[in-house]
């Protein structure tokens, strides 16, 4: 049976070093939701080259594929993608009450998995790179 | 026994769409990434590639969607980190009101894009 309780100001990121796992998949779904709405408005921004024609947009998107920064993010981007995911499939299992007794073991699976997922798609994403 | 926790007032409608366009996203944000990004490779894409892909309807409704739910879940969810940031009153509607005018543009641009996408004319 779950309990909602008064915990005060929730982002009190001064107690971090009570954090258990719970709190730390918390403080980790939001900054993965801080970067993804950031980069949605950056990547219509980009897309946006769509309305002034192919050349204009086919150069924009090739120069920024040129670019080994931005493949080394969107390697950042693709872990925090997916850890959002994967801890946003534990909370509305969470949220339904199922699994709460493991709800660390998922977050440490959820990091684990994503760290496994990112490693595994840099050859993709540095193909051509160099 | 670990207590329930979650930082979304379960008594308002926000909370209950956060899950759902949550729902949605999962899978749509996976099958996006994958398709970009691992089936065609990004350093490949052309406007050409692009147009082929949005002028299938389905495709296209499910961006527009895909467009619309993120915008929802991620402004949302930006508005209740303020929230439990402690925000109140008069902030609490000046952010609210920011953010609902940033997604709305965000929105509008967005399916203008797409149109382009397509290959209409958007530049009125």
């Amino acid at each position: 049976m779950s309990q909602s309780y008064e915990r005060g100001l929730v982002e009190d990121f001064g107690r971090w070093r009570e954090f258990s796992a719970g709190m730390w998949a918390w403080v980790f779904h939001k900054f993965t939701g801080w970067v993804l709405i950031g980069y949605l408005f950056t990547h219509i921004a980009v897309l946006s080259t769509a309305t002034s024609g192919a050349s204009v947009y086919n150069q924009t998107l090739g120069g920024l594929e040129e670019l080994l920064l931005v493949r080394i993010l969107e390697v950042g981007l693709l872990a925090v993608a997916v850890f959002h995911i994967l801890n946003g499939i534990r909370l509305l299992f969470v949220d339904l009450g199922v699994g709460l007794d493991s709800q660390d073991k998922s977050f440490y699976a959820s990091l684990v998995i994503t760290g496994l997922i990112a490693i595994a798609s840099v050859p993709t994403f540095l193909t051509g790179a160099f | 026994m670990a207590e329930h926790y979650s930082s979304f007032d379960r008594r308002g409608w926000r909370w209950f769409a956060q899950r759902v366009t949550a729902a949605f996203l999962i899978v749509v944000l996976a099958f996006h990434f994958m398709l970009l990004h691992f089936v065609n490779h990004a350093y490949e894409i052309t406007l050409a590639g692009t147009t082929a892909r949005m002028s299938q309807v389905g495709y296209f409704v499910t961006m527009v969607l895909f467009l619309v739910t993120a915008t929802f879940h991620g402004v949302n969810g930006v508005y209740n980190a303020l929230v439990n940031q402690g925000i109140d009153g008069s902030q609490k509607k000046a952010v609210a009101t920011v953010l609902v005018a940033a997604s709305a543009l965000l929105v509008i641009q967005g399916i203008r894009v797409a149109l382009a996408m397509t290959g209409m004319n958007v530049n009125f």
